[in-house]
């Protein structure tokens, strides 16, 4: 076995038996911090055993049940006196190795454990990318721009109170179900557009890692709530944006609009996939949600051979019904760019003037004003709206694209 | 686990009779379910004494240790085998006594 092959069944093991491990553990412990721990460790063994002994035959169990030692002595170490409980807990083993090709159920309840409502929004996102994901403490304060030791500070915090409130080791009741995937599906909707337009001077303003990893964990909430429709909207929203990402940026690192982009640079086999989940759920009969329109939005859009043939009627349309579920001001944008392209950019822009107190805050709302004051050829307006624009904007393509238009006026 | 449910109010003993009737009834489910552990309200902050008895002589102060235009006023103390259960239940109680409140686990000695 050389070095490399096994540097790289460990990389392969981590992305695909990371979840698995350390949701095992956390069911058999009950404890994320135990299960946590004992899973970086039995990952540091893999490093120096598997090179010199091969890879094992089955990675997954044999990282289980090296991290199931190590949970084991850690209790040994921390629980020496009276903890009967515990020791109780370390003396049985009976999950029954599970048969494969079933519902791993474990990951899922990692997952709604992590996305908990009991936990604030930014502690969920950081608690299911470090515990579900994988991702280090350092790769997940990078992406949100937050010093090491505040986003550890944000998950020890996290994980003490799953702990200490005694926030139960399940995937939630049927009633409650619905409500709790939401929260599910937002979570991972919220590390997707972190990673489609990653925020920071010094950031990459696209992280394939960010994205990757949520489309990852939506498949995964898929393969376990399969007839659930706004699962399938989000994955089919993900995927359908994700297409898009190598014709997103140009060589020169500035982000390139829909419309300008080479549609031959999209992931085809991406975009069929979206497509082929976008259409069974309009086949399904069940008025959609919130993500199904936005994925429906997004399969019109990739629907077009050319940006000249998109079908911007049916895009409005689409915008109509998100606005009657979701009345949002950034939604009434949105739809505003919608109608700007189908009625003109006098239609556009008068919607828009309606949102200038909600949105005035939001770079998106001045870069929109600032390319129908240029179609209608308001130059010094549109000078100001850019400024403005580009004042806000947290992403360096965002940024330099929409400085290169601004100078175009003259 | 034992849980307590502070109730946060701008005002003391405000309930109306209306409120009343559906803690009450509350109240029962919760001793049905065996939930129930004490519940009570509390007199206005006005009425609290701080007291530091740290040094020789114990020193008595007058008045709330936290002045804040909400405060707690009343509580429960619910028996839930976990958060979840606590959170429905207690869903159920900020419901009944038309007031927000805050679940808070006591700690397992």
């Amino acid at each position: 076995m050389s070095p490399i092959d096994a540097r790289d069944a460990i990389t392969r093991a981590h992305h695909e038996e990371w979840a698995r491990v350390v949701a095992s553990l956390a069911k058999r412990f009950g404890d994320l911090d135990i299960a946590e721990d004992a899973a970086s460790e039995a990952f540091v063994i893999a490093v120096e055993r598997w090179p010199a002994d091969g890879v094992p035959p089955n990675p997954g169990a044999w990282l289980t049940t090296t991290a199931n030692r190590k949970a084991i002595d850690r209790i040994r170490r921390e629980h020496k006196r009276d903890d009967k409980h515990r020791e109780a807990l370390m003396l049985r083993d009976d999950d029954p190795p599970e048969p494969l090709g079933a519902i791993d159920d474990d990951r899922l309840r990692l997952i709604f454990i992590c996305c908990h409502p009991a936990l604030a929004l930014e502690a969920r996102v950081a608690l299911t990318l470090r515990m579900v994901g994988g991702l280090t403490v350092t790769e997940i304060a990078r992406g949100f721009l937050v010093p090491e030791s505040t986003m550890a500070q944000r998950i020890t915090r996290a994980k003490g109170k799953v702990a200490a409130a005694r926030i139960p080791y399940r995937v939630p009741s049927a009633h409650d179900l619905p409500e709790r995937v939401a929260g599910v599906l937002a979570v991972l909707f919220l590390i997707f557009n972190e990673g489609y337009l990653a925020t920071g001077a010094d950031t990459d303003p696209v992280r394939a890692d960010l994205t990757a990893e949520a489309i990852r964990l939506t498949r995964l909430i898929r393969t376990l709530l399969p007839d659930d429709g706004e699962v399938a909207g989000l994955l089919a929203l993900m995927l359908l944006t994700e297409a898009r990402r190598p014709a997103r940026v140009s060589p020169g690192g500035e982000l390139v609009p829909l419309g300008e982009q080479d549609r031959r640079a999209w992931d085809h086999a991406l975009i069929e996939e979206g497509h082929v989940l976008v259409r069974e759920r309009l086949d399904s009969g069940v008025a959609p949600g919130r993500f199904q329109l936005l994925a429906a939005i997004n399969a019109v859009h990739t629907d077009a051979r050319d940006a000249r043939d998109t079908d911007w009627s049916q895009v409005v349309a689409l915008y109509d019904q998100l606005e009657r579920l979701d009345p949002s001001p950034i939604v009434a944008l949105n739809r505003a760019i919608a109608v700007a392209e189908l009625a003109g950019p006098d239609a556009g822009l008068t919607i828009i003037d309606r949102l200038a107190d909600a949105l005035n805050g939001y770079h998106a709302l001045h870069a929109t004003r600032a390319e129908l004051l240029r179609r209608l050829d308001r130059r010094t307006e549109s000078r100001a709206a850019y400024d403005r624009a580009i004042a806000l904007a947290g992403n360096t393509a965002e940024t330099a694209y929409l400085a290169r238009r601004r100078d175009e006026l003259g | 686990m034992q849980y307590l449910v502070s109730v946060i109010d701008e005002r003391t003993n405000s309930g109306t009779p209306d409120e009343m009737r559906a803690i009450g009834d509350f109240n029962d489910r919760l001793r049905a379910g065996g939930h129930w552990v004490f519940a009570a309200g509390l007199a206005a902050p006005s009425t609290a004494t701080v007291i530091d008895g740290r040094g020789e002589q114990p020193v008595f102060t007058d008045g709330p240790f936290i002045e804040s235009k909400e405060h707690m006023a009343g509580f429960w103390i619910i028996d839930a085998p976990d958060l979840d259960v606590a959170l429905e239940l207690m869903a159920e109680g900020s419901r009944a006594c038309n007031r927000r409140v805050e679940v808070r686990p006591i700690l397992v000695v």
